[in-house]
Parts: structure tokens; C-alpha cells; sequence
């Protein structure tokens, strides 16, 4: 473990490196995130004229709980996001030199490339959460201060862990993987981005313990946002999201080495 | 003690096929499942510094071997060690131990100068400072590849980049070597000089060497064992004389005449082609030396040009099955 934490800045900058080599391609790549980030700001304002008084929410708290779970998702995007070059790798066989390597599998696939183009998607979610984070009522104190960093921290880590799993699948579906991966992913990202009540019961179920996205936001922004659950949940589950961000990512992990045991390569 | 141990080694593979007369939306998911016996039931041991030539027709479990020995994939039977390891459980420590060179992958950065990958591996293999210089020297020095360090890896020419692979599954010092098809596409120059190196290599360093290949020349100058495996199981496992002199008995000696004749009539061969001034004459070994022969065809007509054509993996694997239903044993009783 020691060794990839160690040989990660290297392995990031020799992607970083990779794309300097074709200089014209990467100077578009800059053009375009840069258009890219101009028009996720204007969406920021859109978000602002559409997010629904939802069940009881008041905007400033909807915008909370989109800008949480919003920025939560973009850097698990950062991370992990390549993971849907996964079927390629599969395909390709090229997961072959990957697993001949004296590192873990998991950890190579992350670091093939480095995301550096959603650092303005995490900047356009921390702006609408700054927006939130003033307008909500927020009874701030340290406590809360600290909740709000743990929250984004586990929804990070629960994110990650639904898209390893949703990579993971391509093990078994091969071809069809990337759909399915797209479902859990962005799909999960919609769900979290709203208060779960206003969803029907059976999928509020799903929603919070099955694949746990109600651990992303919803639990420890009612602490922060020192609100009645509409649910009469437990208070307990407030503070319950580290835990489930654990367990989650040991799910994922054993997933994917059950994917691993899986893999067939090519037959050429 | 061996140090690749396979015992009753299995491997299937599951493949799918849309059901007949499926279409449609649903006809991904309605599939049928077939089991392909790619690999069954192999063993065989092979001892520290042999180098070994693990042969056989397309689609004969090689590849397959290959990815269960490096623990790419996880075997459906039987046992393997590897320098100690089980592939499979023990994946990334074994990697320390093991060299692969698969012909038709790259497991170079692609978009990065060569040296760049070799610095970069010198770090995932955490090769010390010295160990790396001298390694990464011997191979720069043998096989010539100062000039083409700096270029990009997707610029270089299939022959430069395989002596680039073959350093990179080397700057660690493995024991073992893997090797699948390390010479498929290559000139004869360039054949040469693999070759070369890796004579070399396990002479110097003791390397273990498990080579794949379907160029007869690369086991006959790097091999003095041989496996034979087809149809996912072994067919022959001892030496290659022994295997040449039993098996790989015809070959043809290929002849240009200066002009045009009839089908010469020399002792011990038999014409088996002419078209022009060109014939096959088809001999055995243990009638004649292709000298002799060509000095009996000299004396009755000139020789413009001529080759000696050695029998092919699929000859020798379809007249192993020829002796075999005629009784004649397959296997050296005393392998390596
Ligand atoms: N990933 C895979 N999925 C399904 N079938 C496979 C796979 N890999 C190999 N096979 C099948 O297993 C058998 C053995 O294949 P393998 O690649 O080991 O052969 P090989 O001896 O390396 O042949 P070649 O000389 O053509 O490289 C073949 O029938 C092949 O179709
Ligand atoms: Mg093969």
C-alpha cells in the first residue's frame, strides 16, 4: 500500500506529461475546459431558477443538499471516473499488463489517467454550496462546521464505492457494462441530489440502505441543517454516515476482486 | 526443486452466444452459455535456468498457460507454483519475480519517450539506483537502442519496441521469463538479434525462459526442451533432437536450377513439386544430410539457389498424431 500511495504523484504527472506530448490536442483540451467550466457556472444560475420548494424544503436548503451531494460526486468523478475506460481495458486485454504489474489492480485503473478537467465542475459545486451554506438558516457552530467537511468526505467515498461496483459489472455483462455503469452513477447523482422523502417508499428504502445514497446528504445535512426529518428516521443515522462510507468501500473493494477473479482476457 | 510447478492445470472459458433466433432487444440477455476447454489438465515442472519452448498450433491453450502462470487468470483446476507463489492468490508479490513479454500487447506508456517507461517501471518495481543503471546498460548496450530512447513509444518500429519490451520485463531481474510470441512480426535481423539476447540472458543471468512461438527457427536456436500442447493438452514434453529425430524427419530441400528440367533423379529424395526451374525434393533426415543431398543434386544440374525447408509446428503436431495411432510412444521418458 505503501508503494502506490508513494508512486502516485508520479503516475499522475507522467498522464499529465502523456497529454503535453500531443501539444496541440492539449492546448483545445485547455480551451475546452475552460468553455466547459464558463458554462457550468451559467448552469449554476439555471440550477438557482429551477430547484423546486420541494416537500417542506426551503430553496436555500435544497440548494444544500444539491451542492453537497453536487460536489461529492464531482470528485469521486476526478478520481475514479475513468473507471468507465474499464470495458476498453477489458476488451482490448489490456488489463493483462495491469495484472502482471507488483501493484493492486484497482489502483492502476484508477491512475491510467488523472482528471484534472473536472476541477471546474468541483468548483461550480462549491459555489452553489457556499450560496447554500448562506442562505439555508444554517445555526452554524463547530460542530456543524466539521459535519459539513465529514459529509462531503463520505458522500466522496460512497460515490466512489457505487461507481467501482457499477464498474465492476462489466466482469460479468461484458459489452453492456457501460450502461449499467452510467445508471449507477449519474443516476445516484440525481437521486442524492434531492431530499428522499419526495421520493415513493420502496425506492426511499433502496435509496438509503441499499445503495446508500441517503448517507450521502440527506442523514448528516438534517444535523447541519438542524432539521426535523419529515421520516421520523432516528437521530442515530445523522452520524452514521462515516460508518456506511467504510463499509461501502469494502463492498466495492471485495466486488472488484471478485470482478478480478472473473476477468477472462482476450482470446488474442 | 522446479521452479514452475503445474500440476493437472484446467482452465475453461465461459463464452456466450445469443440464442438462436433471439433478436431484438432481449437477445443479449436471453444467451446461451458454452464452456470452451481452452487448457486441460497439463503439468509439467520446469527447473531453474532451463528455457523451455511451449509449442503448438493456433488455439491450443499456449496464451492460456501464459495468463495462468503470470496470474493474470485465475485457473478452473489443478495446482501451479511459480519461484514459490501461487499466481492467483499471490499476484502481487510474485510479480517481483516474473518477467512477461506478450508479442502483441505493449506494456509501455505509449504516449511517453521509451526511457520514460523504463524510469517509470524502475519505481512500480522499486529497482535500487545501481541495479537499474546496470541493467537498463546491458540492454541498451546488446541490443543496440541508444538512438531511439527518447522517441515516443507509439513512433517506434515493431522490432525496436519489442527490444523495448524485453527490457522492460527485465529491469527488475526476474528469475522467470515469460515470453509469448516475442518474435511474431519481426525481420530476420531482428529475429537474430532477440535472439541473441536472450541466449545471452539465460546463459549470464540464469533466467528462466518459457517461450512461445510458431517460428520453428526461434526453438531450434533457443530450446533444447520442448513442450508440445494441442487441442489444450500435452502431446510431447522432452528434447528437441530427440522430438526432430522421431517427428520432424522429412524435410524438403528447395532447389533453383539454372534452367528449366525434368524431376531429378537423386538417391534418397523424392521430387515432389517442379514448377519451372524450381523443385521440392522431400528427404528424410536419417537417410541423408541436406549436404550430401545438395552435393548429389550439384553434381546433376546447377544450382542457382537453394533453402532447406524444416517441417512446421503443424507438421510435427499432426505427425505425432500419426505415430500415435500407429503405437509409437509420444513422450521422452526423460524430460529435460
Ligand atoms: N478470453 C477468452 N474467452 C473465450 N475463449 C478464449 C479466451 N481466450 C482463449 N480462448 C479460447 O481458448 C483456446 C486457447 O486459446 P489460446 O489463446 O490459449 O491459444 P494459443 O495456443 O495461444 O493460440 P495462438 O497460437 O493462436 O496464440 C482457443 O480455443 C480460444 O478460442
Ligand atoms: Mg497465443
Amino acid at each position: 500500500m505503501d508503494n502506490e500511495l508513494r508512486l502516485f504523484p508520479r503516475l499522475a504527472w507522467s498522464r499529465v506529461r502523456g497529454q503535453l506530448e500531443y501539444r496541440l490536442s492539449f492546448a483545445l483540451m485547455l480551451i475546452g475546459y475552460f468553455v466547459m467550466t464558463l458554462a457550468d457556472f451559467l448552469a449554476i444560475w439555471v440550477i438557482f431558477q429551477h430547484l423546486p420548494l420541494l416537500a417542506g424544503w426551503s430553496l436555500g436548503e435544497v440548494a444544500f443538499l444539491y451542492g453537497t451531494s453536487y460536489v461529492s460526486f464531482r470528485i469521486a468523478d476526478m478520481v475514479v471516473g475513468h473507471l468507465d475506460m474499464l470495458p476498453t481495458l477489458v476488451r482490448t486485454g489490456a488489463l493483462d499488463t495491469v495484472l502482471t504489474r507488483p501493484l493492486g489492480s484497482l489502483y492502476q485503473v484508477v491512475t491510467i489517467d488523472f482528471g484534472l478537467r473536472h476541477v471546474g465542475a468541483i468548483a461550480q459545486g462549491l459555489v452553489i454550496l457556499v450560496i447554500a451554506c448562506t442562505t439555508a438558516g444554517i445555526p452554524w457552530d463547530a460542530g456543524r462546521a466539521l459535519m459539513l467537511l465529514v459529509t462531503i468526505a463520505c458522500g466522496t467515498a460512497i460515490f466512489i464505492a457505487i461507481w467501482i461496483v457499477g464498474a465492476t459489472t462489466v466482469f460479468w455483462t461484458l459489452g453492456s457494462g457501460l450502461e449499467v455503469l452510467n445508471a449507477f452513477t449519474y443516476g445516484g447523482n440525481q437521486m442524492a441530489n434531492y431530499p428522499i422523502n419526495i421520493y415513493a417508499g420502496w425506492l426511499r428504502r433502496i435509496i438509503a440502505f441499499f445503495v446508500p445514497l441517503a448517507f450521502v446528504t440527506y442523514f448528516p445535512s438534517l444535523y447541519i441543517l438542524a432539521r426535523e426529518d419529515p421520516l421520523h428516521t432516528p437521530e442515530l443515522l445523522r452520524f452514521a454516515s462515516p460508518l456506511v462510507a467504510l463499509a461501502a468501500l469494502l463492498v466495492a473493494r471485495a466486488v472488484w476482486g471478485q470482478g478480478i477473479r472473473h476477468y477472462q482476457s482476450t482470446g488474442s | 526443486m522446479a521452479i514452475i510447478e503445474v500440476r493437472d492445470l484446467s482452465k475453461q472459458f465461459r463464452v456466450a452466444r445469443p440464442r438462436e433466433g433471439a433478436r431484438g432487444p432481449l437477445a443479449r440477455v436471453r444467451r446461451e452459455y458454452t464452456d470452451v476447454r481452452a487448457v486441460e489438465r497439463v503439468s509439467f515442472d520446469v527447473e531453474p535456468g532451463e528455457m523451455v519452448g511451449y509449442i503448438g498450433p493456433n488455439g491450443a491453450g499456449k496464451s492460456t498457460t501464459i495468463k495462468m502462470l503470470t496470474g493474470i487468470l485465475v485457473p478452473s483446476g489443478g495446482r501451479l507454483t511459480v519461484a514459490g507463489f501461487e499466481p492467483s492468490r499471490q499476484r502481487k508479490e510474485m510479480a517481483r519475480h516474473i518477467g512477461v513479454v506478450f508479442g502483441q500487447r505493449t506494456q509501455l506508456w505509449w504516449d511517453l519517450p521509451l526511457a520514460d517507461s523504463f524510469t517509470l517501471l524502475k519505481h512500480i518495481y522499486r529497482v535500487p539506483d545501481e541495479r537499474f543503471a546496470a541493467n537498463l546498460g546491458r540492454c541498451i548496450d546488446t541490443m543496440e537502442m541508444a538512438e531511439f530512447l527518447r522517441t515516443p513509444v507509439r513512433q517506434l518500429s515493431l522490432g525496436q519496441r519489442m527490444r523495448g519490451e524485453l527490457t522492460a520485463a527485465l529491469l527488475h531481474n526476474p528469475e522467470v521469463l515469460y515470453l509469448d510470441e516475442p518474435t511474431i512480426g519481426l525481420d530476420v535481423v531482428a529475429k537474430s538479434r532477440i535472439r541473441e539476447f536472450l541466449t545471452s540472458l539465460n546463459r549470464d543471468a540464469g533466467t528462466t525462459i518459457l517461450l512461445t512461438t510458431h517460428d520453428m527457427g526461434d526453438i531450434e536456436r533457443l530450446c533444447r526442451r520442448v513442450i508440445i500442447i494441442d487441442r489444450g493438452g500435452i502431446l510431447y514434453d522432452g528434447d528437441l533432437e530427440r522430438l526432430k529425430a522421431r517427428f520432424a524427419t522429412e524435410r524438403t530441400l528447395v532447389v533453383d536450377l539454372e534452367e528449366p528440367a525434368p524431376a531429378l533423379d537423386v538417391p534418397f529424395a523424392t521430387v515432389e513439386r517442379v514448377e519451372g526451374p524450381r523443385q521440392w525434393l522431400r528427404f528424410q533426415r536419417a537417410d541423408t544430410s541436406a549436404a550430401e543431398l545438395i552435393a548429389a543434386v550439384a553434381r546433376a544440374a546447377r544450382i542457382v539457389d537453394l533453402r532447406v525447408d524444416e517441417p512446421s509446428i503443424e507438421d510435427v503436431v499432426l505427425r505425432i498424431y500419426a505415430g500415435a495411432a500407429k503405437g509409437i510412444a509420444i513422450n521422452d521418458p526423460s524430460p529435460g
